[in-house]
């Protein structure tokens, strides 16, 4: 395993979380570029939301290092601390805050101050305003920032929740699983829109769809009982003997 | 949650008061118009309730902490108005003691506890309706959250905290008049509590303070830390990892509830002429919680219904037929559940507010 340096965005070492003796994740390693954009793959319980659990500060590790750019150690920290840092994530099932508007959901996401006694006193500023605009030209939501985030539909959540990531701001964007349960024209668009996000932000997408991880055309990791199973290109990975039986094997 | 009928409940709560006070005032007794002393009273002790059921619906409905211990954060402000006006009798007492409370001869104290200085001072008294509250919530709130205590069993733990200061109360030996608790009052700020314009007073100011409440949690509930509140409420994880710390916002608002109860429960003190540790008993804050499904949680307006309504059946109920309310009682609350799950408010929301038909919009080009 190389040593992190400069470039190295986010570095997994020898990483084991059990839960009740069941090994999740078994010494996974793992390495990031800054700018990177990562696809993880593998098939149902391989590990792949536990993963980004223990990068968030959701789970932590048995045992293994999971440092940050330059050195921080994620382990020691707690999730919005994580989140203060830069690290934002995409849940497999799509959460935004259903009783508020879309433009409400994007303005709780912007980066700012996340105290009480500021949010008790803030109003909105111009500049969160131009952000909000910004976002949902992005996302495509502009037409219904007065909708009850509740009542989208699931793709539009999929987009308002990586929108709500983008509104973060953060260095790393962690995205579990963004096209399940959507239609193909949705899926090509939020391939589209993945990449558009990986030109100023690094990104990590788990998906199970190969036609989209396709499309990302990005380097890809197998996971597979909580280990890495192969690393490359997706061409180079599905024609790797390994994973074609984990595959075929199910 | 709108601004019309927060408005509108302030101007019938405030206006409401003043027209009571002033039929009763205004008015010889024989005339039709006129409002008895009683009724001014009870009034008055309902309006005290409806500040306590705002003070539940601000941490249930809007934060997800269902507190079943929120008549003790109203019974300690009671307790804490009580002596003062314990302070007050003076030396009018039964055993005619100027410094020490009937109930403390009785007991043979020889002098008064510590923690009874400074209560005849009806600034340090006020201050004290509100910071007693507020610490121990303060303490019990950071204990709780910081551990991510929730759900059930924070429920449940708020139902164990007012319990154990319900038997706690309940001791002589803890200086608060025991079983019988505080009573006998004969003046507040110098005012007899007999007479009618006091009574008036005390609605009025019940009736302002409950304005003040409502205005407050409404400002509070619909700035960006009120939409906060409303996202851990709902998605208390996914507020972690954007940033937030929901044990924070849930402190906050949990003291400020804390405090409001209590202010609600130095009024109702004086209007009731008694303080005594049933006020503590888990049955109270249970109903509270009902005022507040019945009315509509998470909606402000409806606690403040709730309170009023269920708190007058319960006068009419339990003069007509007293054994039979808390069975009525239980049997409301299982109406509301199934069949008025939004309650009252909810429900006629749901009425003039057409949903808005969902087109099935593919996101554009
Ligand atoms: N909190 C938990 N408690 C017990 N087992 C868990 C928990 N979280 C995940 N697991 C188990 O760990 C394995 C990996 O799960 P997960 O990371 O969700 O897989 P994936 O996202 O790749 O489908 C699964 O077998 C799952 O059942
Ligand atoms: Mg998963």
């Amino acid at each position: 395993m190389t040593r992190p340096h400069d470039d190295t965005l986010l570095y997994l070492d020898n990483v084991t979380v059990t839960f009740d003796g069941f090994r999740a994740l078994n010494a996974l390693s793992l390495v990031m570029e800054r700018g990177e954009m990562r696809a993880v793959i593998g098939p149902n319980g391989a590990g792949k939301t536990t993963m980004m659990d223990v990068i968030t500060g959701k789970t932590r590790p048995d045992q293994g290092e999971v440092i940050f750019g330059r050195g921080t150690d994620l382990t020691r920290l707690d999730e919005p601390d994580i989140a203060a840092l830069g690290i934002g994530r995409k849940f497999q099932k799509p959460t935004v805050f259903e009783p508020h508007t879309v433009w409400d959901n994007f303005l709780l996401a912007l980066s700012g101050d996340r105290r009480p006694r500021f949010t008790l006193w803030a109003r909105e500023t111009d500049e969160e305003r131009e952000r909000i605009e910004a976002l949902l030209a992005t996302t495509r939501l502009s037409e219904l920032r007065e909708r009850r985030a509740g009542d989208l539909s699931h793709g539009q959540k999929q987009w308002l929740e990586i929108g709500m990531l983008l509104a973060q701001d953060p260095l790393l964007l962690l995205v579990d699983e963004p096209v399940a349960g959507m239609t193909d024209a949705e899926t090509a668009q939020t391939a589209e829109l993945l990449r558009e996000i990986n030109r100023s932000h690094s990104v990590v997408v788990v998906e199970h769809d190969m036609d989209f991880v396709r499309a990302l055309d990005v380097k890809v990791t197998v996971l597979h009982e909580g280990s890495v199973l192969s690393e490359g290109s997706i061409d180079h990975v599905s024609a790797d003997p390994k994973v074609i039986e984990v595959y075929l094997g199910r | 949650m709108n601004r019309v009928s927060v408005a509108l409940c302030v101007l019938i709560v405030v206006g409401g008061a003043f027209l009571l006070a002033a039929l009763n005032l205004g008015t010889a007794a024989g005339s039709p118009l006129h409002v008895p002393p009683y009724v001014v009273s009870l009034v008055g002790k309902y309006l005290c309730y409806a500040i306590l059921a705002l003070a539940v619906d601000l941490v249930w409905g809007f934060a997800g902490i269902l507190s079943l211990g929120h008549a003790a954060f109203f019974a300690i402000g009671g307790y804490a108005m009580g002596m003062y006006l314990m302070r007050q009798i003076g030396g009018r007492g039964v055993y005619g003691n100027a410094v020490l409370p009937d109930f403390m001869v009785f007991l043979n104290w020889k002098e008064l506890p510590w923690y009874w200085h400074g209560f005849e001072n009806p600034m340090f008294a006020s201050v004290m309706v509100l910071a007693v509250p507020g610490v121990l919530a303060l303490l019990f709130g950071w204990l709780a959250f910081r551990s991510r205590v929730s759900g059930v069993y924070l429920s449940i733990i708020t139902q164990a905290l007012t319990y154990a200061l319900l038997l706690a109360f309940f001791r002589n030996d803890m200086g608060f008049g025991g079983n019988n608790g505080l009573t006998d009052f004969k003046e507040i700020f110098s005012f007899p509590l007999q007479a009618d314009a006091t009574r008036d007073g005390l609605l009025v100011a019940s009736a302002i303070a409950l304005a003040a409440s409502l205005l407050l949690a409404y400002g509070i509930v619909t700035s960006r830390f009120g939409k906060v509140l409303i996202a851990v409420r709902d998605a208390e994880s996914r507020t972690r990892f954007i940033g937030y710390r929901p044990e924070q916002y849930k402190l906050w608002v949990w003291v400020l509830s804390a405090v409001m109860a209590g202010i609600g429960g130095a009024l109702y003190v004086p209007q009731v002429g008694i303080i005594n540790p049933s006020e503590f008993s888990p049955a109270n804050s249970i109903e509270a919680v009902i005022w507040v499904a019945v009315g509509g949680r998470g909606t402000l307006v409806g606690a403040v219904l709730g309170a009023v309504l269920v708190s007058a059946g319960k006068t009419w109920l339990t003069g007509a037929l007293p054994e039979v309310w808390l069975f009525a009682l239980g049997a409301l609350f299982i109406f509301v559940t199934l069949l008025l799950p939004t309650g009252i408010l909810g429900a006629l929301r749901r009425r003039d507010r057409a949903p808005a038909p969902l087109p099935a919009v593919e996101p554009a080009q």
